[in-house]
């Protein structure tokens, strides 16, 4: 049945390094979304970027369905794997190839996690995409989702960042897409494929932009009356032409527990936070933080601190990046949903969510990067009988989100928790559109199949060029 | 040859991918500016024109976000923002005819890519009409989305061989206040080139950073903007070693650099930004102009035409790291050469497949581009 599959991944990457024992094979079962879980054949980490071509070649020749995964921390089952099919987890995959500063680019392997990029460039120059999961997340993992983090309102996400890839096809076949170099004559396949969850190739090289770093920081935390004042906020800052490096703001509920873990000495009676950090030249950076604290000032904004050191700075981040693993001491089960709305719109998105918190009985704590409009309501339920219905409020936030113009994931890609949702964003064209690009990739199917598209899609052969025929360019003919 | 071509201006999504599912040889020629790009096609059945398609559907100032119909004249958009002080940050040459979908299509731009970067980066959604008649639709209308595949980003730079863009959502920016610009001469290129890299290593926050070559002499044009741009252009002028100037009214000095990206021949230069010394010299060793975007690698190499294919071919010889695609050239220049410098390697064939699934009758622009 496997036609020898198994003993190919044995040959090709080591037998040491082919999981199929059950006990092994769990801890590959589900991604970072671990009410999803899959038992695949075969595991296999190999331990090269030659070696990854072998399994996928391997895998196509035996047509078997592969899922790649990086540190398998993502939050939409992206790497969820099929069942029976194979894991080529690129784990191993984990050197820094290439520092060349004087170009500004850094080449590295997919299992490289997103933190030792800009310990790699440190201290003159830095990466900026930093999802909350960055010391663990590996680069590969970052381009399937095209990952963002709280520093993407100013500078960007990932897919800004990747100038060029080597991919293995489905079919084992090696492309390189982009290069160090910027703007390679053809079609923009590298901006097609950041993103694309996996599903129209393995990455097995990243090249990657970095940028210098800032010369001047200034971070601080105000609080709100209500979350609406903090919008106003944000709102005011953006008119006023400020860019922040980063402006979070977190709910009451998302307070209290990330207090709870971090201590940080928050006061736990206002309707909501943000935190707003500025970087640039020290001196255009005092003269934002000033405009900013009158901002602050005019709707409400008390408490406010300063960070005085880079300690006092890295408290403050690590209360807001505790914000998930914090809900735990809230509520010990909980979703993370990931939608995005128009910033204008976030009084009113955030009403509709109260509603139906209230409607529903639970409780839902708000995180959100405030300048992109990217919100992680987390939804809060008390055990495995109240999972369906709080996965039902879920789905309910993300079409307020949606019905305000917004999208269904703003960085934790669609994978399989939300593909049935692309249907209210995505009408039948526009996914036929999409099936065009995956089947130019991978006509067979075989790269991260079920994930992304709400329904499974057969790809068929491409017809044949239109050529008119001599008897209709003379007028002779029609065709029918 | 055909004496008179049929034209057709669709002014809507539907009338266009019908007019495209007619099949034939379309030539989707937008406004009609860059139509000197790319191969010399061959004669159209058709030529599809998007002057009907010309609203500003949406400009949400609030969420820094627009909605634009691919044939709204980019001037004409970026004074609809101009009044609420925001800007779409894309600059290229100035043209009053030039349009939205033609500026995503080509992935032309201008010096604000140092800090705003290009069409790919600003593009947040897109609309498309198909050549199998259906119109789809990719991206959204929110900077921040990963929902699906980035369709918008492929569409950008395919010069409508894939279908035709009937509408773009991009990012805007807030207009910066007062600029000045920092302006240093050197008349050696390791000199330009060394002043140049300091800046691009330099926390700046500059909104532009090129570098000029004509006539043996050239200049590192820096541009500064905020509260604080003033003192900060003296100290950036520090910072580059060279003889250097604050120049305050600089909407002129800016106007002529871009300028420099047209002309009767121009190469578009692809290399890493050390290369910058050699592609200087290269230049000037045909005869040829520079405007650059220093710490991104790209150059604009004006060259005279005459002999212009020969003189390509130098440089390409002289670069040979780097891909030398030639924009504006007279039809003879653009018929002796391939203007896309295209490589034959699994990545062509790969566009060559992404082409066949979008158009499989090879009905849009036929002929223009590296594939098929």
């Amino acid at each position: 049945m496997d036609g020898g599959l198994t003993d190919r991944l044995r040959a090709i990457a080591g037998p040491e390094n082919v999981l199929t024992d059950d006990d092994r094979l769990a801890t590959y079962a589900s991604d970072g979304l671990l009410h999803y879980a899959a038992r695949p054949r075969a595991v296999v980490l190999p331990g090269t970027a030659e070696e990854v071509r072998d399994c996928v070649r391997a895998c196509a020749q035996a047509g078997v369905p592969f899922v790649a995964r990086g540190a398998g921390s993502g939050l939409s089952g992206g790497a969820l794997p099929v069942a029976e099919g194979v894991v080529i987890a690129v784990s191993r995959l984990r050197r820094v190839l290439e520092v060349d500063l004087d170009n500004q680019r850094v080449v590295v392997e997919p299992g490289v996690t997103n933190v030792e990029v800009s310990k790699a460039v440190a201290p003159d120059h830095f990466y900026p995409p930093d999802p909350s999961s960055q010391i663990v997340c590996s680069i590969g993992g970052n381009v399937a989702e095209n990952s963002g983090g709280a520093h993407c309102f100013k500078y960007g996400f990932t897919t800004n960042y990747v100038t060029g890839l080597e991919v293995v096809l489905a079919d084992g076949e090696v492309v390189q897409l982009g290069g160090k170099a910027l703007d390679t004559p053809g079609y923009d396949l590298l901006g097609a494929f950041v993103g694309s969850e996996g599903t129209l190739g393995v990455v097995t090289k990243v090249t990657l932009r970095v940028v210098p770093s800032p010369a001047h920081e200034e971070t601080l935390v105000a609080f709100f009356p209500s979350t609406g004042d903090a919008g106003d906020v944000v709102s005011d800052i953006v008119s006023a032409g400020i860019v922040p490096a980063a402006i979070e703001m977190m709910d009451a509920l998302a307070i209290e527990a990330s207090e709870q873990m971090a201590n940080a000495g928050y006061p736990l009676d206002s309707g909501g936070c943000l935190l707003i950090e500025l970087d640039g030249s020290a001196e255009e950076c005092r003269a934002r933080l000033d405009e900013v604290l009158n901002i602050c000032g005019r709707h409400g904004g008390r408490d406010v601190r300063i960070a005085q050191d880079e300690t006092e700075r890295a408290l403050l981040w690590r209360t807001r990046k505790a914000a998930f693993p914090a809900a735990a001491r809230i509520s010990p089960h909980y979703f993370v949903q990931d939608g995005v709305i128009p910033r204008t719109r976030l009084s009113e998105v955030l009403r509709r969510i109260d509603e139906l918190a209230e409607e529903y009985g639970m409780q839902v704590a708000n995180v959100f990067h405030a300048g992109d409009g990217n919100l992680h309501p987390l939804v809060c339920y008390a055990g495995e009988a109240e999972a369906a219905k709080a996965e039902e409020l879920s789905g309910l936030i993300l079409t307020a989100c949606v019905d305000a113009g917004g999208s269904l994931t703003g960085e934790h890609g669609i994978g399989v928790d939300k593909k049935h949702h692309m249907p209210k964003m995505f009408d039948e064209p526009d996914l036929a559109a999409f099936q065009k690009l995956r089947c130019a990739f991978d006509p067979a199917g075989l790269a991260n199949p079920g994930k992304v598209m709400p329904t499974p899609r057969l790809c068929g052969e491409v017809p044949g060029p239109y050529r008119v025929h001599p008897l209709e360019r003379d007028g002779v003919a029609e065709r029918f | 040859m055909a004496t008179t071509v049929r034209q057709e201006a669709p002014d809507s999504a539907a009338d266009a991918a019908a007019l495209l599912a007619e099949g034939g040889r379309v030539r989707i020629a937008g406004r009609g500016t860059r139509a000197g790009w790319g191969n010399v096609p061959g004669d159209p059945d058709l030529v599809l024109r998007t002057d009907a398609m010309s609203e500003v559907v949406e400009h949400n100032a609030g969420d820094l976000t627009a909605v634009l119909e691919a044939g709204v004249p980019l001037a004409e958009a970026q004074r609809a923002f101009a009044a609420a002080g925001q800007m779409l940050a894309l600059d290229p040459p100035e043209d009053p005819a030039g349009s939205i979908g033609g500026l995503f299509a080509t992935a032309d731009g201008g010096p604000l890519r140092h800090r705003y970067g290009a069409p790919r980066d600003l593009i947040v959604g897109i609309t498309v009409a198909l050549a199998d008649g259906t119109v789809a639709k990719a991206g959204g209308r929110v900077i921040k989305n990963v929902a699906g595949y980035d369709l918008a980003k492929l569409f950008t730079g395919a010069f409508g061989t894939l279908g035709l863009i009937v509408t773009v959502a991009v990012r805007l920016h807030p207009r910066p206040p007062e600029a000045v610009t920092v302006r240093a001469r050197a008349g050696d290129p390791a000199a330009l080139a060394r002043a140049a890299g300091a800046a691009a290593h330099h926390p700046l926050e500059a909104d532009a950073l090129d570098v000029a070559w004509a006539d043996g002499t050239g200049e590192v044009l820096v541009r500064l903007s905020g509260a604080t741009a003033a003192s900060r252009a003296h100290a950036t002028a520090q910072l580059l070693e060279l003889d250097a100037e604050v120049v305050e009214d600089d909407d002129a000095l800016w106007a002529a650099q871009r300028a420099r990206q047209r002309g009767e021949l121009v190469v578009k230069v692809s290399a890493l930004a050390t290369e910058l010394p050699r592609v200087l010299g290269a230049a000037a060793a045909q005869g040829g102009t520079v405007a650059g975007r220093a710490a991104l690698g790209l150059s604009w190499v004006g060259l005279p035409a005459d002999d212009g294919a020969a003189r390509v071919e130098r440089l390409r010889q002289a670069l040979p790291g780097a891909r030398c695609v030639v924009l504006d050239a007279p039809e003879d220049v653009r018929a002796a050469l391939d203007p896309w410098d295209a490589r034959e390697d699994p990545t062509r064939v790969l566009m060559r497949r992404v082409k066949a699934r979008f158009d499989p009758g090879d009905v849009c622009n036929p002929g223009l581009f590296l594939v098929p």
